[in-house]
């Protein structure tokens, strides 16, 4: 009896050992690049429709949803109100929509479709230098999923799925920030 | 991959001052790309177009292929767009008080495309022909 009973203490023990591992690391979704394989996204300075320099390294500790985008782009319009839905769902657990717009013709073209889209996360207007920085954006929509600490988890090329999007949102939101995960326990909080 | 519109170079044309001269432009795009077509049924897209800078030669009017309406899986529309090879033709008339010889005429040809995915930046295609006024 006190076997089986140490047996079942033992499984017990596995049980919850394993718990706690698979709680500790969240769970990788195939969505999204190995840790491991993924870069730095560069960093730019670009202005919002207020003048205001943006930073994406003002973004950290955050999963940013980088979109290339403009306002000639038919697949785009298809993939804005998604975004707008993932900024309302999200942006409480941590997540940003950051829209970098292309449009030759600048503010003059973006402000007037914002507003019609009642787009509600931060647009700024990108240029040459930020698209080769990125590989060079020939086609648009493309956009990057960018994890908390500043590294490309995954990039969509042209009108992609919105389950896709959903998935890869979701699994990085899971994963802590390396920086946070790394820094030593204390003991009694000191 | 952009696609890149080409264009077929304009054989030489030869016009008395004052009359009416008729030159076609012959474009073509690569298979599975579209651009819009000069009157896109959406607003926000952008128009194929030419424009032609000041020379001897005074535009009449541009006529431009008509669009053909097609369904994409980013719009829930179908858009007014040109595929394959298409025409642009340009009425001019001459002007009384151009030089006589040969001239150049220039302009440029201006375009949006797209695939079924994925749009593509504008770009602008000069287009040039020489004129023989008599």
């Amino acid at each position: 009896m006190k076997r089986y009973f140490r047996f079942a203490l033992i499984g017990c023990a596995a049980v919850a050992l394993g718990f706690v591992a698979c709680s500790k690391s969240a769970p990788q979704r195939v969505s999204v690049k190995n840790e491991n394989t993924r870069h730095q996204a560069p960093d730019f300075e670009l202005r919002d429709s207020s003048g205001k320099v943006v930073r994406l390294s003002d973004y950290r500790g955050k999963v940013v949803l980088l979109d290339f985008w403009a306002t000639w782009c038919g697949p785009c319009n298809i993939e804005i109100p998604w975004f707008e839905e993932f900024q309302r769902t999200y942006k409480s657990r941590g997540f940003e929509v950051l829209g970098v717009s292309m449009d030759d013709d600048g503010w003059k073209a973006i402000t007037p479709f914002a507003a019609e889209k009642k787009i509600n996360y931060r647009v700024v207007l990108g240029n040459d230098k930020t698209g080769d920085q990125y590989g060079g954006i020939e086609a648009l929509p493309t956009t990057f999923m960018i994890d908390r600490d500043g590294r490309i988890a995954k990039t969509f090329i042209g009108l992609s799925d919105k389950k896709e999007f959903q998935d890869a949102i979701e699994s990085l939101l899971e994963a802590p920030e390396r920086s946070a995960r790394l820094l030593p326990v204390r003991p009694n909080g000191s | 991959m952009a696609p890149s519109l080409s264009v077929a170079p304009v054989p030489m044309v030869k016009a008395a001052k004052g009359s009416v001269t008729v030159v076609a432009l012959r474009a073509s795009l690569p298979a599975g790309y579209h651009a819009n077509s000069n009157k896109p049924t959406e607003s926000y897209l952008i128009p194929l177009t030419v424009k032609w800078n000041a020379g001897p030669l005074d535009v009449e009017s541009v006529d431009y292929p008509k669009g053909k309406l097609e369904k994409y899986s980013f719009s829930d529309k179908p858009l007014s767009v040109v595929t394959g090879e298409f025409a642009i033709t340009t009425k001019f008339r001459v002007k009384q008080g151009a030089s006589s010889g040969p001239a150049q005429e220039t302009g440029t040809l201006r375009y949006q495309a797209c695939d079924n995915h994925a749009c593509y930046p504008p770009k602008n295609v000069p287009v040039n022909f020489t004129v023989e006024v008599q």
